[in-house]
């Protein structure tokens, strides 16, 4: 423990990193650059979630680590040891209990509350990326609000899908200005982006780009009016709870193609059972 | 001057439209450096009018094309535009509102597609871009338009979800042309739109762009070396050479009747071939 400063990373550039939340706060949806460091992890595991993270620790913080919604993965149980060892902060699986959550690809189901934080994992913070791949051009259609690319990928998906196909990282406008990548969230996670007590970041490692969404900020899933958004799930219920309204992973369980579909996110489920609710395998 | 009024019986806004040009240029100079873009460039265009600019390889004009459209700063002077709300320098406005121009009352037309068309795109994403880019939200009305438009420029509605990289040169450049016009923009700039066609091909490009300038009653600023071209849609000539316009005037009058030694030898080295 001696050996490291608290949280890992030294203090100055926990302050740069700081100073890049307090920006991205100010400017909700905004991407903000930020000298990410190397962290003792290869890109891809979470290096800018873990250094966002790391900027936010206090002594007495109780934090959360999921990835796609399960605590016991491998990628979020060394993230919860790295903090553990580094910063000797207690550590939960109870999203409610938790003051920190940082997530790879799921929002919790347990509603947030006020005062707790939400950092996410994020791979590749531009929504523009996929259409535009020129930097500066990205800028400057942000700047100047020029969004119509966006809607041409979703019209794109739908001449060839005959529906909006995107289910992962389903583009964003946040407070009717910046348009923004929730990260690879299902979008079915998408409506709890929107109006949170809690205070959401964002942190690309590989990118340097950290941005956020203060609490309670308006954040509206792009669409249109003959093709809305739908944040859709698996119809089925959860076989271990029985939970209908909880975000399902479909698991296979045997040799012969069994599968059955389980809450992808483990606190969530494990909290139900513990009151007694039961799925159909449950 | 030629100007092509169209407008009812009764239409008073033909009086606002003689009073202002709808774009008056003034002065405009760009340099690289010691070397000379164009300079001083002075002219105004009328409503409905079509301006071509010749001149030999180097001579400035899509410098000149480009300091207009707003994709080059110039050095020095004004681009005058009549927005709804009266005239504007371009030059000087903020970058968003000349965005805003460019995607609305404004239209540039590249000489190579892949330069003006989203080759990642479908044809009809191609097309619908710019409607969604000022605010269309209705995917059936936004196809319907991108279909329309595709008949418009003859590409077969089969081709609809095609990406541009399928279609030959000459579909492709006619592609470009139905995604800038989807707007119903007032001013098109042209850099050589029939440039690196074959010429049947070029042929009926030409036709159908005679076509949609005289239907839409658009106004249009046509860079090309080729007189053939100029001929068949502008009203009015510039002559370029070296960065400077050497002659100008109604396009009969130019071509039938050159003054300068240089419109002399372009007029008849192009009448030997
Ligand atoms: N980016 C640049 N940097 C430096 N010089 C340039 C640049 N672009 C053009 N020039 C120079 O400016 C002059 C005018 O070039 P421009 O491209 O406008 O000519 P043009 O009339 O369009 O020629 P072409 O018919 O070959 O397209 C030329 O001397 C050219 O070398
Ligand atoms: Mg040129």
């Amino acid at each position: 423990m001696s050996e490291y400063t608290f949280a890992y990373l030294d203090e100055q550039t926990k302050r740069m990193i700081r100073r890049a939340l307090l920006k991205a706060v100010a400017i909700p949806g905004y991407q903000v650059p930020f000298a990410s460091r190397e962290m003792p992890m290869p890109y891809g595991w979470g290096t800018g979630g873990v250094q966002v993270t790391a900027a936010c620790l206090v002594p007495d913080d109780v934090l959360k680590v999921i990835d796609q919604g399960a605590d016991d993965t491998t990628n979020a149980v060394s993230i919860r040891k790295f903090f553990q060892r580094t910063a000797g902060v207690a550590t939960t699986e109870a999203t409610a209990v938790a003051t920190i959550i940082q997530t790879r690809h799921r929002i919790p189901e347990t509603p947030l509350t006020d005062g707790q934080i939400l950092v996410y994992q994020v791979p590749i913070p531009e929504p523009l990326r996929f259409l535009e791949p020129r930097e500066t051009e990205t800028r400057k259609m942000h700047a100047l609000q020029d969004y119509g690319l966006m809607h041409v990928k979703l019209y794109e998906d739908i001449a060839r899908h005959g529906e909006i196909a995107t289910a992962y990282a389903y583009p964003v406008a946040v407070e009717g200005r910046y348009v923004m990548d929730p990260s690879p969230i299902p979008k079915f996670d998408n409506p709890k982006l929107s109006d949170s007590p809690a205070l959401q970041l964002f942190g690309a490692g590989r990118e340097q780009r950290i941005y956020a969404l203060p609490p309670y900020t308006r954040v509206v899933s792009l669409d249109f009016e003959d093709y809305p958004f739908a944040p859709t799930k698996a119809a089925q219920n959860c076989a271990l709870c029985g939970a209908s309204e909880s975000y399902l992973d479909e698991v296979i369980i045997d040799d012969a193609g069994g599968r059955m579909y389980v809450c992808s996110d483990t606190d969530y489920c494990a909290t139900r059972r513990g009151l007694g609710h039961r799925g159909a395998e449950g | 001057m030629t100007q092509v009024v169209q407008a009812e019986a009764g239409d008073l806004s033909i009086f606002a439209k003689k009073k202002y040009p709808l774009l008056q240029v003034k002065g405009l100079t760009k340099r690289y450096g010691a070397r000379i873009g164009c300079a001083d460039v002075s002219f105004e265009l009328w409503p409905g009018e079509v301006m071509g600019i010749v001149g030999e390889s180097g001579s400035g004009k899509s410098t000149l094309l480009s300091c207009l459209a707003g994709h080059l700063a110039p050095d020095a002077g004004a681009v005058i535009f009549e927005t709804g709300a009266g005239p504007r320098d371009t030059v000087t406005m903020p970058e968003a509102e000349r965005r805003m121009l460019g995607r609305t009352d404004w239209a540039f037309v590249h000489q190579n597609p892949r330069d003006g068309l989203r080759m990642g795109v479908s044809a009809g994403g191609n097309v619908g871009e710019r409607l969604m880019a000022v605010g269309a939200r209705n995917y059936g009305t936004i196809r319907t338009a991108a279909l329309d438009w595709m008949a418009r420029v003859e590409i077969a509605a089969d081709r609809v979800d095609d990406r541009p990289a399928a279609f030959s040169g000459g579909m492709q450049q006619r592609l470009q042309i139905a995604r800038n016009l989807v707007t119903g923009p007032r001013l098109v700039f042209m850099d050589e739109p029939t440039g690196g066609l074959d010429v049947s091909v070029q042929a009926r490009l030409l036709d159908l762009l005679r076509g949609l300038v005289r239907r839409m009653g658009l106004s249009a600023i046509i860079v090309t070396h080729d007189l053939a071209v100029v001929r068949l849609l502008a009203d009015r000539l510039m002559v370029m050479k070296s960065g400077l316009v050497v002659e100008s005037g109604l396009t009969d009058q130019v071509l039938d009747d050159p003054q300068h030694v240089y419109t002399q030898l372009l007029v008849s080295s192009v009448l030997q071939v």
